[in-house]
């Protein structure tokens, strides 16, 4: 009670980056302010109808004072408006080879999936030092997943998969929150992100057990919903084999292409005839509907380890 | 002094029929005003329990239900119920006619309707408030609005869809007036910027509203018929909810700063008894927000998943919107050089706006800087910057401009120094509400949140007491208005040195506003090296 | 809406008649983005279902909506004869083309329903009978949209056949209109017609391009 938290943490080298920015906009802002304020008071004062200060200037330099202030704030705004995106932009570029963890909202609480099967709660235990990519998807509703030390935020839309990546550099326990109003729990739904040096980690992935990995399961529901019927060699419908497939070009039967990733196997499995490969019959049922986002993670993991690098949630 | 008129229109006619069915746009003017009052009445008590709500990191008055239903209360009456309707209905609809020399609206029947589709929204809105209330936020975000929400979201979106019928109304009333019914000599560059201002935020209004018109009644067949359009579980896509609701709501909040800009762009010239600096520009600059405020609106969505380049293309549009801004600052600033600086309580209100609102300004550019907004945003950062807008901005405009016009409208003086004392108390108290949700913000505590962890209380406590010193701050001029109309002295017709056309006539304003119409000589804001005003007209 | 003396706040019937006009403009332009926020809404998702959606659209009854655009056309048309009829001076005109327009606009309103009672019958109405093992969700999703998009655009229509009704009354009683009153419910009666041009090749014709 007694203390002020004047700043939050900063857990990343990304974190930090924002806090420059952040730093030089307050400049910016105190600079600007302070002279809006100091002008405000020293005109009032000097210019009080008592006062009798000389009032013989001239008014006449309108044009030049407008044209020197409006194309001063244009120019630091825009400076500013790259300066923003171009940290942005590093948001959407992820690290190719990071690790995956599969992350759901739902009415209030987040799950994680680690690749090796171990499952938390409104807990997030990662390694220091390592580039982390999330794959979130929401069971409900609109979420957002929120570490303020790490100062990103992701919203999570239900069907469809958003991802989100970090590096955290400081071993830790930082807050986990949603951050987009999601009903009654709201306030609730969040936890902690436990940063953990590489040797505390990989105990803590023994401790947690994980009997088999994410992808293992994967397959495991690949046969129970049926899919390996038709997707395995000797199905009895002509349909497409998925060894190798995953992270390739996909040639759609409208003429397009799209890369395989983890959000058009998804897609693919509840929503099979919006984007039909090309040369297939559009005979796939839908699964929308019937398939949690926990099991689809699973599957998404499957295939991916089925792909051309064995990928890296296999690891 | 002139001598106190006999016959104006408070008096032309009596009985409760003379003012529910009245077409004279000042008693409509008053309706408005007396139902604004109470919604934000009922706006602010929803501020009070949440702020006492907050006090503690845990549950302090109920269950996280009671406070969800009290923060979109909150919401959804301020922001439909008070401050879009704010300016515009009550001191627009008094003044424009009398600023441009007209005898009235060009459509008062329809003014008149504007004020009922009002009253019929806000009784349907309150009537749900009052059964159980709604726990969507004022945003109405898909899928949770449809699927998920319980109360009674139906009736309050049916209510805020009917007072959008009274936005249409208004603000097509004011474009057409200000184009048709100047009197003769009022050129466009000779309207006073309060007309300009609402005149800009009259285009928003009409061509916005619609658009929320049309999102709220797909809402509703979705909740209703449970058909699907936004939700995915439907095959819908919840960000076209986002994308049509913020191409209304985004404008929306120029809806809320433009008039409040208008008036004190009329403040500071009769206060500083000096032109407005860069009339021109200041005019141009109102446009220029609502022209580009119509293309700003993805900045709500830089973590909502929308493309990269969509952000990248409103993050600069939204730095571009600001600079119209920070002209009219600098503008206002550079009003008071060389001029004859009277202290009175509006000219307090309009400091308190150029300071707040610069604030509000500035943490917009942090806002709009795509890295920190997504650190920021859905954060009591976003937050307290909306507020220094809406409530450091358009509040003490509306403030302002009513303790400015307030003898013109009832005809007799507050005590000033009862007003002064107000208006110092709400800019002292905002600030220490506000200002601490900033550093709240950028901690990293997340808006709409009942519970948070403990080690943010200090910041909420300050800022839980700097809503009480506010609210003394609001509340006061309810008693001296109130007392100043039973016991006030009586105003004389221009009793702020103003040169504007409303000032020429008897406060208050006979039933026609002016005995004859006005003929209009020069522009607005004249005054000589000694701060004489020079009228726009001269009274014959 | 127009007095016949000038009202009060106006200095002359000249400037009346131009206030009025200006505020149906107004008012039509805000139409505009009402039912523009349905067409983008629509566009989206036309866009983001493609094929399916095309699939959808070639389900409505083209015939009946090219007969509907027929008839809505030829009611601008007399509208626009009742305008100029009444501003020559015949009364008798402008009360007949008058009629002409209200019953097209009648008839329109009734082919509509026809059409509305096929796509009952083929369980193709969303939230009321909709058989959602026979048809994709995208297909429902187009449904919903259509019929906003119909129903919307039809009680629109029943209130310009109501505005028509009222203007016949008028001037049957007193003669032609000397107010803005035929021009502006004239202006109204061709946005409709024009929310219509937009509505129908991008429900009927998006799927029938091939």
């Amino acid at each position: 009670m007694a203390s002020f938290p004047w700043w939050p943490q900063a857990a990343s080298g990304y974190a930090s980056e924002v806090d420059f920015l952040f730093g030089s906009l307050l400049v910016i802002a105190a600079l600007t302010s302070g002279l809006v304020f100091f002008l405000l008071l020293f005109f009032a004062n000097k210019y009080r109808h008592t006062s009798n200060a000389d009032r013989s200037g001239t008014t006449k330099k309108t044009w030049r004072w407008e044209i020197g202030w409006t194309t001063a704030s244009l120019l630091i705004f825009v400076g500013l408006a790259v300066w923003g995106a171009n940290l942005y932009v590093h948001l959407y570029n992820p690290p190719p080879d990071a690790l995956q963890i599969f992350v759901v909202g739902k009415q209030w609480m987040w799950k994680a999936e680690h690749p090796g099967g171990q499952r938390e709660i409104n807990e997030l235990h990662v390694p220091v030092g390592q580039d982390v990519r999330l794959v979130l998807a929401s069971q409900d509703v609109i979420h957002s997943f929120y570490v303020p030390a790490l100062r990103i935020k992701q919203d999570v839309v239900p069907g469809r998969y958003e991802t989100m990546w970090f590096q955290a550099d400081k071993v830790g326990r930082y807050h986990l929150f949603c951050a987009e109003y999601c009903g009654t729990d709201h306030a609730h739904m969040g936890g902690w992100v436990t940063v953990m040096d590489a040797r505390a980690y990989g105990d803590w992935l023994k401790a947690q057990g994980g009997e088999m990995t994410l992808a293992d399961q994967g397959q495991q529901l690949f046969r129970r919903y049926g899919c390996s019927g038709c997707h395995e060699s000797g199905g009895t419908v002509r349909a497409p084999q998925l060894e190798g497939v995953f992270g390739s070009p996909v040639p759609l039967s409208n003429g397009s292409v799209v890369i395989a990733d983890d959000k058009y196997i998804r897609d693919s499995i509840l929503d099979p005839k919006a984007q039909v490969a090309a040369g297939y019959a559009p005979v796939m049922p839908t699964f929308a509907g019937q398939i949690s986002e926990d099991d689809l993670a699973k599957l998404v993991a499957y295939i991916e380890s089925i792909g051309p690098s064995g990928g890296r949630a296999a690891r | 002094m002139l001598a106190p008129p006999n016959l104006s229109y408070l008096n032309a006619k009596t009985g409760i029929r003379s003012w529910l069915l009245t077409t004279d746009h000042k008693r409509i003017a008053l309706l408005y005003f007396a139902s604004i009052t109470f919604f934000f009445a009922v706006g602010g008590i929803a501020a009070t329990l949440i702020r006492f709500e907050l006090i503690t990191p845990g549950p302090t008055l109920g269950s996280p239900d009671f406070y969800n239903r009290l923060f979109t209360m909150h919401g959804i009456i301020m922001v439909w119920f008070f401050l879009i309707p704010s300016i515009p209905a009550t001191m627009g609809n008094f003044m424009i006619p009398m600023m441009i020399g007209a005898r009235d609206l060009a459509f008062p029947r329809l003014n008149l309707a504007s004020w009922y589709f009002y009253i019929a929204g806000g009784i349907v809105t309150i009537t749900a408030l009052l059964l159980g209330g709604v726990d969507t936020g004022w945003t109405f975000y898909e899928p949770y609005s449809t699927f998920y929400a319980t109360g009674y979201v139906i009736l309050t979106v049916f209510g805020i869809f009917l007072s959008g019928f009274s936005s249409i109304l208004t603000g097509l009333n004011f474009i057409v007036t200000t184009h048709k019914l100047r009197a003769p000599g009022m050129t466009w560059y000779r309207l006073p910027v309060f007309v300009w201002s609402t005149y800009a935020t009259s285009l928003i209004l009409v061509l916005a509203t619609p658009v929320l018109a049309m999102t709220l009644i797909m809402l509703l067949v979705e909740r209703v018929f449970h058909v699907g359009i936004f939700s995915p579980q439907l095959g819908g896509d919840p960000l076209l909810f986002q994308h049509m609701f913020w191409f209304y709501s985004h404008p929306a909040v120029y809806i809320m700063i433009l008039p409040s800009m208008g008036v004190i762009s009329e403040l500071v010239p009769v206060f500083a008894r000096k032109p407005l600096f860069g009339y021109e520009f200041v005019v141009w600059c109102s446009i220029a927000i609502a022209g580009i405020g119509f293309l700003v609106w993805g900045h709500h969505m830089f973590v909502a998943g929308q493309a990269l380049y969509a952000s990248l293309a409103f993050s600069f549009l939204s730095y571009l919107v600001a600079v119209p801004s920070a002209v009219k600052v600098f503008n206002w600033i550079a009003t008071m050089h060389e001029g004859w600086i009277h202290f009175d309580a509006p000219m307090l209100y309009a400091f308190g706006f150029i300071g707040l609102f610069t604030v509000g300004g500035l943490t917009g550019l942090f806002l709009a800087a795509l890295a920190v907004d997504v650190h920021v945003t859905d954060t009591y950062f976003v937050v307290a910057h909306f507020h220094y807008i809406m409530v450091g901005g358009a509040v003490m405009g509306y403030f302002g401009g009513l303790h400015y016009w307030w003898p013109k409208i009832t005809g007799r003086l507050y005590p000033d120094y009862w007003a002064r004392f107000a208006a110092i108390l709400a800019f002292f108290g905002f600030n220490l509400t506000f200002f601490p949700q900033f550093i709240l913000g950028y901690l990293g505590m997340p808006r709409r949140y009942q519970s948070y962890p403990p080690e943010f209380q200090v910041w909420h406590v300050l800022s839980s007491a700097g809503a009480s010193i506010l609210a003394v701050g609001y509340a006061l001029p309810l008693f001296y208005f109130s007392w100043s109309i039973l016991k006030g002295k009586r105003a004389p017709a221009n009793p702020w040195h103003a040169t504007g056309l409303e000032w020429t006539t008897p406060s208050p304003p006979p039933p026609a506003n002016f005995e004859e119409t006005p003929v209009v000589i020069r522009p607005p804001y004249q005054y000589d090296r000694e701060g004489n005003p020079l009228m726009q007209a001269d009274n014959g | 809406m127009a007095e016949r003396a000038t009202s009060f706040q106006y200095a002359t019937l000249t400037q009346q008649r131009e206030t009025a006009t200006l505020g149906m403009w107004a008012f039509l332009s805000t139409e505009v983005l009402f039912f523009g926020a349905l067409i983008a809404a629509y566009i989206n998702y036309r866009i983001w279902f493609g094929a399916e959606f095309i699939a959808a659209a070639s389900m409505t009854k083209v015939a009946l909506g090219t007969a509907n655009t027929a008839i809505l056309l030829t009611s601008s048309a007399c509208m626009a004869s009742a305008v100029w009829s009444n501003e020559a001076g015949s009364r008798r005109g402008a009360v007949w083309w008058l009629v002409a327009t209200a019953a097209l606009g009648v008839a329109f309103v009734g082919v509509k329903f026809f059409e509305y009672s096929l796509e009952y019958g083929e369980r193709l109405v969303p939230a009321v009978n909709f058989d959602s093992t026979r048809y994709s969700g995208a297909t429902e999703i187009f449904f919903t949209f259509y019929f906003c998009a119909t129903l919307l655009h039809a009680l629109h229509l029943l209130i310009g056949v109501g505005l028509v009704g009222w203007l016949i009354h008028r001037i049957g009683r007193r003669g032609v209109d000397d107010g803005p009153a035929t021009r502006l419910i004239g202006l109204y009666w061709h946005f409709v017609d024009i929310v219509w041009i937009f509505l129908f090749p991008l429900i009927y014709l998006a799927g029938r391009n091939g």
